[in-house]
């Protein structure tokens, strides 16, 4: 049966990892649904978020394969209950349109978004939240023409009491002054 | 599969810091890992490093080749028969891309081999200059790890790196790129050997739950297999294999690169698994009640339909590689670590049996196979000869203790089936990628890696002509390589294929070869040609008597096929005997 998972996955920060990384899913044509990078809470250590919709047998081929990966520290992977996520989303609509009714503002308010800035020619409204909420706005605002939208990757930390990464890191660390 | 390096290197005896340039630098790395013998070709890019090599030669002995992928498969051919890392050179660009389909062949091989290809001046770099690619992309699927290096303080850990990575926990092929103005620049020089990256771990410690767990299956077991892969001769495991499977009884079989891991005539030797392999194992993959996968991987050639393998057993998988536990078939008991140390800990824990009865099913397998297909290759009734008789006389001549080494096709397939063995780290053949062309300069650098031993090359006359330039490499250094030619004037498992699912469409598989004897001469290597049986004997014997290399060449049956057979989407048990 296939379900969304999310991959998180620790790395060394050098170049061309991104590549390798995705490889890993176009040789075995599966997609990515989205996909983030950024540093982790441990220096040095680079973070990448990835969500695939797959089977669960397939996510684990995939992250042994990811694992294998030299400059991979490691790879985790969670359904979606398992984790706090987020995406943020902007829309640029004319301001033109928002003078014109109250619905608009409106929606903003409803749907906790907020505006980022207002010129006379356009505004953006930044919303984030998960990934059917910031659609779902999107084609409520698109009713009044949305000349530009985007949506990031997904973000997400787990819901887990302990780190697994830095006991995972801990563990390493004893394991090879064990081996000194 | 860690080979300690050299004790100069340890770090309790530091090097005093030198002045010297990133070439040097290379060189200098290279001792310190313990190197003496590399493959390569010069070019713009990287003759800074081969100059430096000028000053070298009397500590490094580099063999030119003929064509990069030449150079590369001579050192696969080095790391296979010695276990030590195969290192090769080549320049920037055309270089780096002809050298692409051995990496390619090492990577899926786990072949510890060690790449320095030269790269255009850091300025340079994403300009399209000339000889300019990019390799580090183009080689990042096929590497176990590779790294450009554009500042010359990099390259002595670079390389540290670079050899660390090769050699542990599953072996693969590592390139490092080296700028031009890198090669160039001087820096301080200090190696300092790498003895761990924190990404990477090359072997998990064995878990004794799961061994415990298998041994609990073994002794359960009434109907086990065991199936040898080239884990246990990475591993060294030889030895550990042996023990293992003496104590518990259990018939093992083996993939095409575990070959040699296990004597030839041991009682438990059961045979090849796959394709082309033995009845007996392939039948009884589905009768057996217990798997016992020893370092290997169930590719494709060996499961035949994934679907319908191995139906009524339990799989025990004893694997380096965590990747490949789950991926083709389940495993229920994984036992992830080295095969060196897990087999003694499984030896310890298994009852001593002997599977008399499942034993004797494999040796009533055996003669159906002697009647309908081993008998009739060996001792043919007909009058052309087949490759079968040719495989069993040069292995016969040489006592059984011969390297093997092969190109890819039917010769291969019947040289895996009817070469003999004593001893390990004998065989040398391309398996995962089944390259043509791999055999010639294969077999130069076994022999290079194995001076004293004998080696043999069997090549079909397709994929001879495919790097028959290295018969010039065979020329300079006088390597005494055996060159056995099974000449079917055909690509001869092509022609089978389209034989048996092409209704005898043989679309673009006969070939029109030159006279190899007269292209042999060319390159002074001596040879003979056999056309008829009552010739064999005394050509292979002028072969094994003849001191330098020798071109043999046998001219087979046209139309041979290599039987038993198990086509592809088939169950292993629906085997084809003809």
């Amino acid at each position: 049966m296939k379900q969304e998972f999310t991959l998180s996955i620790y790395s060394e920060n050098h170049v061309g990892l991104l590549n390798q990384i995705t490889t890993v899913f176009t040789r075995r044509h599966i997609n990515i649904e989205s996909l983030n990078t950024s540093e982790s809470a441990i220096p040095g250590i680079h973070k990448f978020t990835i969500v695939v919709f797959t089977s669960r047998d397939q996510v684990n081929k995939l992250l042994g394969q990811i694992e294998k990966i030299i400059d991979v520290i490691k790879a985790y992977v969670f359904t979606t209950d398992e984790i706090i996520h987020e995406e943020v989303a902007l829309y640029k609509v004319k301001t033109e349109s928002l003078l014109n009714s109250n619905e608009i503002e409106r929606l903003v308010r409803q749907y906790g978004a907020r505006i980022l800035e207002v010129t006379s020619d356009y505004t953006v409204i930044e919303k984030t939240g998960h990934k059917a909420d910031t659609q779902e706005l999107f084609d409520k605002l698109d009713n009044f023409g949305v000349s530009q939208f985007v949506r990031s990757g997904r973000i997400a930390v787990t819901k887990l009491k302990e780190e697994l990464l830095s006991n995972y890191l801990k563990k390493l660390e004893k394991q090879k002054s064990l081996l000194d | 599969m860690e080979t300690k390096t050299q004790p100069q290197t340890k770090e309790a005896n530091p090097m005093k810091k030198q002045r010297m340039t990133g070439s040097e630098a290379v060189m200098q790395s290279l001792l310190h890992e313990g190197v003496d013998l590399l493959f390569g070709y010069p070019g713009g890019a990287i003759m800074p490093i081969y100059d430096a090599l000028y000053h070298y030669q009397d500590k490094l002995n580099h063999v030119l080749v003929r064509h990069e992928q030449g150079a590369v498969h001579a050192a696969q051919g080095f790391a296979r028969v010695t276990g030590k890392v195969g290192v090769c050179m080549v320049t920037s660009g055309p270089g780096a891309t002809n050298a692409v389909t051995g990496i390619a062949d090492a990577m899926v091989d786990s072949t510890p081999m060690v790449v320095i290809s030269g790269q255009v001046a850091s300025p340079l770099l994403g300009t399209d200059a000339f000889q300019e690619t990019d390799v580090v992309g183009i080689t990042q699927p096929i590497t176990k790890w590779n790294y450009q290096v554009k500042r010359a303080e990099e390259i002595p850990e670079a390389i540290a790196k670079a050899f660390y990575i090769a050699r542990s926990g599953r072996p693969g092929p590592v390139l490092i790129d080296i700028t031009k103005d890198a090669q160039f620049a001087q820096i301080d020089y200090e190696y300092k050997p790498v003895e761990k990256v924190r990404s990477y771990t090359p072997a998990t410690p064995t878990k004794k739950d799961k061994v415990a767990e298998a041994a609990r299956l073994i002794n359960l077991a009434k109907k086990p297999l065991a199936l040898v892969g080239q884990g246990v001769v990475l591993g060294n495991a030889e030895k550990e294999l042996k023990t293992f499977l003496e104590k518990s009884g259990i018939p093992a079989a083996w993939t095409l690169l575990g070959l040699s891991a296990l004597p030839t005539e041991h009682e438990l030797n059961v045979g090849m698994l796959g394709m082309h392999g033995n009845y007996g194992p392939n039948v009884k993959t589905n009768e057996s009640d217990l798997i016992i996968a020893i370092g290997m991987r169930f590719d494709d050639r060996v499961t035949g339909n994934v679907q319908k393998y191995a139906t009524n057993a339990k799989v025990v998988h004893l694997e380096i590689d965590p990747a490949e536990i789950n991926k083709i078939i389940y495993a229920d008991v994984p036992v992830v670590g080295n095969v060196k140390e897990s087999l003694p800990m499984l030896t310890a824990m298994v009852s001593e049996n002997e599977h008399t009865d499942w034993l004797n099913e494999f040796r009533v397998c055996d003669k159906v196979e002697n009647q309908k297909i081993i008998n009739e290759e060996l001792f043919p009734s007909k009058k052309g000869m087949t490759m079968g008789e040719v495989i069993r006389r040069v292995t016969d001549s040489y006592g059984d203790d011969a390297i093997m080494v092969t190109d890819v096709g039917q010769h291969q397939m019947m040289a895996s089936r009817y070469f003999k063995f004593k001893n390990t780290r004998s065989v040398v053949t391309s398996g995962g990628l089944g390259t043509m062309g791999f055999g010639l300069p294969a077999a130069l650098g076994a022999q290079m890696g194995q001076p004293e031993r004998p080696v043999c090359l069997f090549v079909g006359d397709g994929g001879f002509q495919m790097t028959i330039q290295e018969l010039g490499t065979i020329f300079q250094t006088n390597a005494p390589v055996k060159i056995i030619l099974l000449n079917n004037n055909f690509l001869g498992m092509v022609r089978q294929w389209q034989e048996m699912f092409f209704d005898k469409r043989y679309a673009s598989t006969e070939l029109v070869n030159p006279d190899f004897q007269m292209i042999a001469k060319g390159y002074g290597v001596a040879g003979a040609i056999v056309d008829d049986r009552d010739n064999l004997d005394a050509a292979v014997q002028q072969m094994v008597s003849h001191d330098g290399p020798f071109l043999l060449e046998v001219k087979v049956e046209k139309e041979g096929n290599v039987f038993p057979m198990v086509p592809t989407g088939a169950s292993v048990s629906e085997i084809r005997l003809e």
